[in-house]
């Protein structure tokens, strides 16, 4: 692939930054007008929706929940944490340990019947908007696992954003689900799932969180 | 592990000291000796044999297993092992599975504990005298015992285009 490099100021001669400042301190003391005022706004705003704006600040910061499953868990762990996947790079390696401070809970490896409840009780504790990829065979379908332990693909109790194939997926699948996932989140944020899943009431409210006096009495 | 005529020798004397009913017979397969245990004498019989002479005195595992067509169905293993002795025993008992029930040996053997659970769990296998007989693994509500061989598998149907004919308009 061919790597073409576009200027940041649309091909003109880089200006000195001496230039620049004296600009501004004109722009200041509103001594500049006419054709240099617009040429001066011109390159510096930028106009958009504000729900664009706010998907495009989603997307690309994207808290990972910490959380491993079985054995697609060691290959997540090498693409959040990893500098040679470098997460960084699509805004999503700020890993959070706790569901109140995360977003996006990644399925790494098969999910036993006795983990689905803790599954979703992180899944009802992150806070909205949150999204979940379901990582391999196993979390997806539960691949080889046809048997009473495991349960038959995560999406019988939580909205699944995304699957990614594989077992395990290699890192520039996951990778590539993640950045599917960006695109969703840029296009439609949640894509209606709580009409989906008849998930409503399990948004949390103001008044179904512990009260402080309640807690005192 | 004892020869056949050890086990032969083992066997005798447990039958010496607990009577003739403790000891139903021996086995002698590949080596490996094997002395069939009546259930009710099950706590004794391992009780005498880690305080006898030549004394077995590591519990290694407990299994369970599940011999669907013969009668009685379900059978739980016991390995012994002398560590001094470098030397293995395995008693093995059946019951059946309308009631199945066992004397726990975690008085003689505290590590018992977690092996006994787990075959409760997975055969439903219940020991008397057992102090907290939990399921191990599935969880606390999970009706059924999963590794009897007469529990279905689970799972889901998977479609290939081989077994398409089994799922007539699938495509509906």
């Amino acid at each position: 692939m061919e790597v073409t490099r576009t200027p940041v100021n649309g091909g003109r001669a880089p200006q000195d930054l001496r230039v620049r400042q004296l600009r501004a301190q004109q722009m200041l003391r509103d001594e500049s007008a006419g054709k240099d005022l617009d040429e001066y706004v011109e390159e510096r705003l930028l106009f958009t929706k504000l729900e664009t704006a706010q998907n495009w600040a989603r997307k690309n910061c994207l808290f990972p929940l910490g959380f491993g499953l079985a054995c697609c868990a060691i290959e997540m762990i090498t693409v959040i944490g990893s500098p040679r996947n470098d997460l960084a790079r699509f805004g999503a390696e700020a890993i959070r340990f706790t569901p109140r401070q995360a977003d996006l809970l990644i399925l790494s490896g098969r999910v036993s019947i006795k983990m689905a409840p803790i599954i979703r009780r992180l899944y009802d504790q992150m806070l909205e908007p949150k999204w979940v990829i379901a990582m391999g065979a196993c979390s997806s379908t539960a691949g080889m696992f046809s048997n009473y332990a495991v349960v038959q693909g995560a999406d019988k109790f939580l909205p699944v954003d995304i699957y990614v194939p594989g077992c395990p997926p290699r890192p520039e699948a996951l990778i590539y689900g993640i950045m599917k996932l960006q695109d969703k989140i840029m296009g439609t944020p949640d894509m209606g799932w709580r009409e989906r899943y008849n998930a409503y009431g399990t948004e949390e409210k103001p008044e179904t969180a512990i009260a402080p006096e309640a807690e005192l009495a | 592990m004892p020869d056949a005529t050890g086990l032969e020798l083992i066997a005798q004397a447990v039958r010496a000291e607990l009577g003739d009913e403790a000891v139903v017979g021996t086995s002698f397969f590949r080596e490996q000796a094997t002395l069939q245990v009546a259930p009710e004498r099950l706590h004794d019989v391992i009780g005498y044999l880690r305080q006898a002479d030549e004394p077995w005195d590591t519990l290694m595992s407990v299994h369970g297993c599940d011999y669907l067509p013969e009668e009685p169905r379900l059978g739980i293993h016991y390995e012994l092992l002398s560590m001094e002795r470098v030397d293995r025993l395995r008693v093995k008992t059946r019951v059946g599975v309308d009631d199945p029930r066992v004397p726990s040996v975690v008085d003689l053997f505290a590590g018992a504990n977690f092996h006994e659970r787990e075959v409760f769990d997975m055969f439903g296998v219940e020991f008397d005298g057992h102090p907290d007989l939990r399921r191990l693994l599935m969880p606390e509500d999970y009706v059924g015992y999963p590794q009897r061989r007469d529990f279905p598998l689970g799972g889901e149907p998977v479609m290939f285009t081989f077994n398409e004919h089994k799922y007539p308009r699938w495509y509906d």
